[in-house]
């Protein structure tokens, strides 16, 4: 066994080490864009969102580059690890020599990249993840972000909610910072808006592993007038098809955040709620020349239709692109310069980098869900730019520590 | 026999399992130097008796004295550090350390040396670690490891390690189960003349008479948890309670030893 | 009376729960009792169970089809469950104890991306069960239909398989087995055969578990790792090898649940305690206190002495010139890396990371390996010296050099006080106790808001400006990792290394020699807390942030999978396989889409190739030399 052992384990390690000594051959006159991501770990959503990119990058280079240069993305996978992710940043930094960083899923990962960007003096873009500390109590000059945060995304169906007049409300969400600041913004905002409001009922299971049928039995037992629903994906699907069953959704109202996305609405199938006030991505229905465009390429190049990820990805492309065109350079000194107010033509109509925040005001749309022979639809949706759920300057500079 | 100050005082020892007597009330002593047999049928309560005297279990009431000073409550190793040593059925030794290390490991014991962590363990006082390895005949494999050594070699080992700190009293229970008639007369004789060179006590337990009329300077005999006898050999032999209680009537132990197989080892 | 009507209908929930947690539970306690493998694939057993079941659903129709597909689905696993056995672990029972975990582990990355490769990355959510899709009413609630079902089978499960074990010649041989593994080979048994059969029935139940899941959530590619730590959970609570105990655990935790989420938000004397934010870590509150107070869980029976199967642990050597050597140029060269790598700036941050991993794996080879106790919850002190260290930086201001020498102490007093209570178990429980507290540590973490920036954790964790430079903190790591794992290494060596080992070999004559077994172990484990907080702070400092991860149930398997690939037997072991683990993670990872299964891939061949481990297998290519050249 030991003589046959090495006979195959030599051979084997000699291949691995040639294997990874294996340099980069860096390409003349590109720009680099370095972009790492919980690939394996949230599939679900970011396999649409490097196809949103792919297609970004081809239509740039198509058209001649940025600044006569070609664009070359190079992506990571941090294994859903902040250490990981700190460290693939690194590598991109220093191995690769990226012009900028971008991406960004979850929340803890997006602020290690932000201060990690802060630390080491990188532009970064954060793509994808939620949290309003990126932007506001963490934020930093390095740092800008794209996807509308979890604010913003509440913000956008207060007022609807308002309109619905109903007192006595129940929530659930997931239990981890992404849950925990949806419900503080949403009791707060509604608190201002409606004062009599109550909140009969809080559940929090642990994100991934919600009790479906214990939790809609409490909330019911609350007898609640409406639902704030925070939670997604598998736990959203568990707690729709017992919510369903247990008849918890009968003659109630129902704000779900995300819930119209079609990352979290497609898998719910026949089980798909009617009714729910959500934010979402109803691609179907947007009839916008940059929306049309986006959606035709997007097909043509994968046969397949988009997803918010992949408005996200693409978006995120195209404003590191204008960026780097308006900045006439990759510096990072003159890239924070050129986001500051930067404006992007994206999918969803023009967007602009707030100077005070560097969030950007791309917004979303707010509508119902409506069960459409067995699959989930938005219908009665509206786009609300982000710029008008945003608070205004002087509120944000009391949030953000100064540069 | 007895001697004028005994060594170990054992007096009205009872435990019960469950509302079973297992050791119901005995007493016996034993002097320093002396070779003691516990003697007696399967389930006579020897092992009972044997792990409250070495502090596994608790009697339910009695004492055991050694050297005057109350042994009851104390763990089996702080009865070790009042001088009382001692060997399993089935040998336990250190398997991963060397034959000279399982000694060492008693010797750094004994001084109370088990949290330095700086010094080597290998070099600490491994000449008296093989001078005792000489007395029991295992010097010359000092530096094999424990976990390659044939089983008699392994008993002998025990021993060493038993002895190093000069024990007072050395429990042996069962000493030559699952070994050879030649290796079981060499293990005892060995025994026989450690303890009178160093006038170390000894009570043991045993399965093989050959064993326990040829070493023990004096017999016990429990059957049902009580003392039916005690004395030399020679009167236990011929003793007619011990006789009915071990054997049933008419038999006698030479005709009875040439059967005894020792038990097969059963878990500690 | 509505408040005890929806307290009933609450505990039926509880039942219905159970169930499901019983029936994954079942397979693994009988797994782990026959063939003692600490399987990790469980979950993922579990996983392809619903993912198949939904495809067999989808080809077999609704009607009576749907129950086909579910059946079909548990056996189609159990005999993937086989093939893993035959294929896999049959070759490897001999290896030194817990190596069969590597092989679960590379398993459980492997099946995960071959579920994502064959089913996708989006979930599927399965129709509903045919005539069971509904609702009754009960307690003036709407009871799903299915949900009753539920409640009936986890009892009818247990009722068969108890009858499989105690009516067949199969199942004595099982029982014999779970008492006394050498007794199946006693008794004349092919026990490769046996084996195969309960793994593959472990399986079955792992996959019907699974398969009946499907009415009632989407498979997705997060189930076997939720599924696989409740499932250990309730196996650990009940006792091992009691199927009765399994199901009562289940029903515990699932009980303790379902009151948790009535209960929902309470004002208790003017504090708010969220009962439902406690179910993020209930089951494993549960199993602290049981394995507290009943060592061998409710049911369980004290384990025999675990048996070596392998080869007996050879004495430790000092080095010999060669050792002294290589060791020698290994440092040098260690030294030499920042300027000889400087046109490749990134080899030292890499470095860096292995530095840190060797220090963790390190520390946990000292009490896993020498001290024989198997921690599985070793990232709780790597995480309190990483958290301890940001949270003194960040909230008592300290300077980073300050947090750096107290970072560790602040694991040590965590290892202090977990490790009191580890040491008076051994075995798996052991293990699993461990595991408990590193699980309640990293819920306090994740829950901790205003002390440990909760989920997201803490940022603006950076070295001192004289350390910020790469070059300036690899020597930092370089200097300490060294210092740590030959102070370690030191210690192996010393009365106290050799009372630990002696502990581990034979507590009983350890005992006899007035060596109080519980408190060297109990030094030994806070020592080991002590080095993998010094890898914590380390780490911190080399991230700039830490968060929750760090003290994950995922980052302690990392640390096991480091030690055992290097060799448990070996005192290079765990600073080979931590180098070459986290190489590898970063290498593949980089250059492959599909780098879990590849990783997954590798790591199973490198188990097959060396049962040993790597170090633990030069090592034996280097003695068989030395003997052949007549040294003895």
């Amino acid at each position: 066994m030991s003589r046959l052992s090495s006979r195959i384990a030599v051979p084997l390690a000699v291949a691995v080490l040639l294997g990874a000594s294996a340099l980069p051959v860096a390409a003349q006159g590109t720009i680099k864009i370095g972009e790492i991501n919980s690939y394996k770990a949230q599939p679900a959503f970011l396999d649409s969102y490097k196809r949103g990119m792919q297609l970004a990058i081809d239509e740039i280079n198509a058209a001649g580059g940025v600044n006569g240069k070609q664009i070359e993305l190079i992506t990571r996978d941090d294994n859903a690890n902040p250490g990981d992710a700190v460290r693939l940043a690194e590598e991109l930094v220093s191995r690769e020599k990226v012009d900028v960083l971008m991406g960004g899923f979850l929340s803890h990962i997006g602020l290690a990249l932000t201060d990690f960007a802060k630390q080491k003096k990188v532009f970064f873009l954060a793509s994808e993840p939620l949290t309003d500390k990126i932007v506001w109590q963490n934020g930093n000059r390095y740092t800008f972000r794209l996807r509308p945060s979890t604010y913003m995304q509440v913000a956008m169906l207060i007022p609807e909610t308002v309109k619905m007049g109903k007192k006595r409300w129940a929530i659930v969400y997931p239990n981890y910072e992404y849950g925990q600041s949806a419900v503080a913004t949403f009791k707060a905002l509604l608190k201002a808006a409606q004062p009599d409001v109550e909140f009969v009922a809080e559940q929090a299971p642990p994100l991934g592993k919600v009790d479906a049928g214990s939790v809609v039995q409490a909330l019911a037992d609350a007898k609640p007038d409406a639902i704030f629903n925070v939670l997604f994906g598998a736990d959203l699907a568990k707690f729709v098809r017992e919510g369903n069953t247990r008849g918890l959704f009968k003659g109630r109202e129902v704000v779900s955040l995300l819930t119209g996305e079609p990352e979290y609405l497609d898998p719910l199938k026949d089980e798909a709620p009617n009714g729910w006030l959500v934010t979402g991505y109803p691609w179907y229905g947007i009839n916008t020349p940059e929306h049309k465009a986006f959606l035709a390429a997007y097909r043509k190049a994968f046969n397949d239709y988009p997803r918010l990820g992949s408005i996200v990805g693409y978006s995120a492309i195209k404003s590191l692109a204008a960026g780097m065109q308006k900045a006439k350079s990759t510096d990072t000194e003159k890239m924070i310069a050129a986001f500051s107010g930067l404006q992007v033509s994206t999918p969803f109509g023009m967007i602009t980098y707030r100077p005070e925040d560097h969030q950007s005001t791309m917004g979303g749309y707010v509508g119902k869900t409506k069960n459409d022979g067995g699959k989930g639809v938005m219908v009665d949706y509206r786009y609300v730019d982000g710029n008008k759920v945003l608070p205004s300057a002087a509120e944000v500079k009391k949030l953000r520590p100064a540069d | 026999m007895s001697a004028p100050s005994p060594l170990l005082e054992v007096s009205g020892l009872s435990k019960s399992f469950g509302g079973v007597k297992a050791v119901d009330g005995i007493d016996f002593t034993l002097a320093p130097g002396e070779l003691l047999a516990l003697i007696g049928p399967n389930g006579a309560g020897k092992s009972t008796t044997f792990n409250m005297v070495n502090g596994q279990l608790r009697p339910d009431t009695g004492s055991i004295r050694l050297e005057g000073r109350q042994m009851i409550g104390l763990t089996p190793r702080a009865i070790w550090r009042h001088g009382v040593g001692r060997t399993f059925q089935i040998a336990a030794t250190f398997a991963s350390l060397t034959v000279v290390e399982n000694v060492q490991m008693a010797l750094i014991s004994a001084d109370a040396k088990l949290y330095a962590m700086w010094r080597r363990a290998r070099d600490y006082r491994r000449d008296d670690a093989l001078e005792l390895l000489e007395q029991v005949g295992m010097a010359a494999q000092a530096d094999r490891p424990c976990s390659v050594l044939a089983y008699g070699d392994v008993k002998r080992v025990e021993l060493a390690i038993a002895m190093a700190n000069r024990p007072k009293l050395l429990l042996m229970d069962e000493p030559t189960a699952g070994m050879a008639p030649k290796e079981r007369n060499d293990l005892m004789a060995l025994t026989k003349s450690l303890v009178v060179e160093r006038g170390t006590a000894v009570l043991f337990t045993e399965h093989s008479m050959d064993v326990v009329f040829a070493y023990a300077d004096r017999i016990i005999v429990l059957a049902r948890g009580r003392l039916i006898a005690g004395g030399a050999p020679a009167a236990i032999r011929d003793d007619r309670r011990v006789q009915e209680v071990y054997f049933g009537t008419g038999r006698t132990f030479e005709r009875h030893t040439a059967t005894v197989v020792p038990a097969a080892p059963a878990a500690p | 009376m509505d408040a005890l009507a929806s307290f009933v209908a609450q505990l039926l929930n509880g039942l219905a729960g159970a169930s499901s947690l019983f029936l994954v539970a079942a397979g693994l306690s009988l797994i782990f009792g026959v063939t003692r493998i600490v399987n990790f694939a469980h979950g993922s057993f579990y996983m392809l169970g619903i993912y198949v079941a939904y495809s067999a659903v989808a080809w077999l129709g609704r009607g009576v089809g749907y129950w086909l597909g579910l059946a079909l689905a548990a056996i189609a696993v159990g005999i993937v469950g086989a093939v893993v056995e035959m294929v896999v672990l049959r070759r490897i029972y001999r290896a030194p104890e817990l190596f069969q975990l590597l092989a679960t582990f590379a398993l459980v990355l492997i099946i995960k991306d071959a579920a994502l490769w064959i089913w996708g990355a989006e979930e599927l959510l399965g129709p509903r069960a045919p005539g069971l899709g509904g609702s009754l009413p009960i307690l003036g609630r709407a009871f799903p239909s299915y949900d009753l079902f539920l409640i009936v089978i986890g009892p009818t499960v247990l009722g068969l398989v108890w009858l499989l074990l105690t009516r067949t010649r199969f199942g004595t041989l099982v029982r014999a087995a779970t008492q006394d593994r050498e007794m199946v080979g006693a008794l004349g048994v092919n026990q490769a055969w046996l084996f195969t059969a309960v793994f593959a029935l472990g399986a079955l139940l792992a996959a019907l578990g699974g398969a009946l899941q499907l009415p009632r959530e989407p498979a997705n590619l997060e189930l076997d790792l939720t599924t696989i730590g409740a499932a250990f959970v309730v196996v650990v609570v009940g006792g091992m090898g009691s199927l009765p105990g399994a199901y009562i655990a289940a029903l515990l935790i699932a009980e303790l649940k379902a009151i948790c989420i009535w209960l929902g938000v309470v004002d208790v004397f003017g504090v708010t305690i969220s009962f439902s934010k406690l179910t993020l870590v209930v089951e494993f509150l549960v199993m602290a206190v049981v394995l507290v107070v009943r060592p061998w869980g409710l049911l369980g029976r004290p384990q025999a002495p675990p048996r070596v199967s392998g080869a007996a642990e050879a004495p430790l050597r000092l080095g010999d010139n060669l050792t002294t050597a290589v060791a020698a140029v290994l440092v040098l060269s260690l030294v030499a890396l920042p300027p000889m790598t400087a046109s490749q700036p990134y080899v030292a941050v890499l470095a860096i990371d292995i530095l840190v991993a060797v220090l963790f794996a390190t520390s946990l080879h000292f009490i896993m390996g020498p001290g024989g106790m198997h921690s599985f919850g070793h990232a709780a002190y790597f995480g309190l010296g990483a958290y301890g260290a940001a949270i003194l930086v960040r909230a008592a201001g300290l300077p980073m050099e300050a947090a750096l020498v107290l970072g560790p102490l602040v694991a040590g007093i965590g290892a202090v006080v977990f490790g009191w209570f580890s040491v008076r178990l051994t075995g798996v429980y052991l293990a699993m106790l461990t595991l408990a507290f590193a699980q309640i540590a990293w819920a306090v973490a994740y829950q901790w808001d205003s002390v440990t920036g909760g989920s997201n954790g803490l940022t603006g964790v950076w070295p001192a400006a004289w350390l910020a430079g790469t070059r300036a903190y690899y020597y930092l790591t370089l200097t300490l990792v060294l210092a740590g794992a030959w102070l370690l290494r030191r210690m192996l060596f010393s009365p106290f290394g050799y009372a630990m080992r002696a502990a581990r070999d034979s507590a009983l004559r350890a005992d006899a020699i007035g060596i109080d077994v519980k408190r060297v172990q109990w030094v030994g484990f806070a020592i080991a807390g002590l080095f993998a907080g010094l890898a914590g702070s380390l780490f911190a400092f080399s991230k700039g942030s830490i968060s929750p991860e760090s003290l994950y149930v995922g980052k302690s398997i990392d640390a096991l999978v480091m030690v055992l690939l290097g060799g448990v037997q070996t005192l290079a072991g765990p600073a080979v396989g931590a180098s070459v683990f986290t190489w590898l993670h970063d290498t593949v990872a980089r250059n492959t889409e599909y780098w879990r299964a590849m990783l997954g891939a590798i790591i199973l061949i490198l188990v097959l190739l060396f049962p040993q481990g790597i170090a633990g297998f030069v090592q034996q290519v280097v003695d068989a030399r030395r003997d052949a050249k007549g040294d003895r």
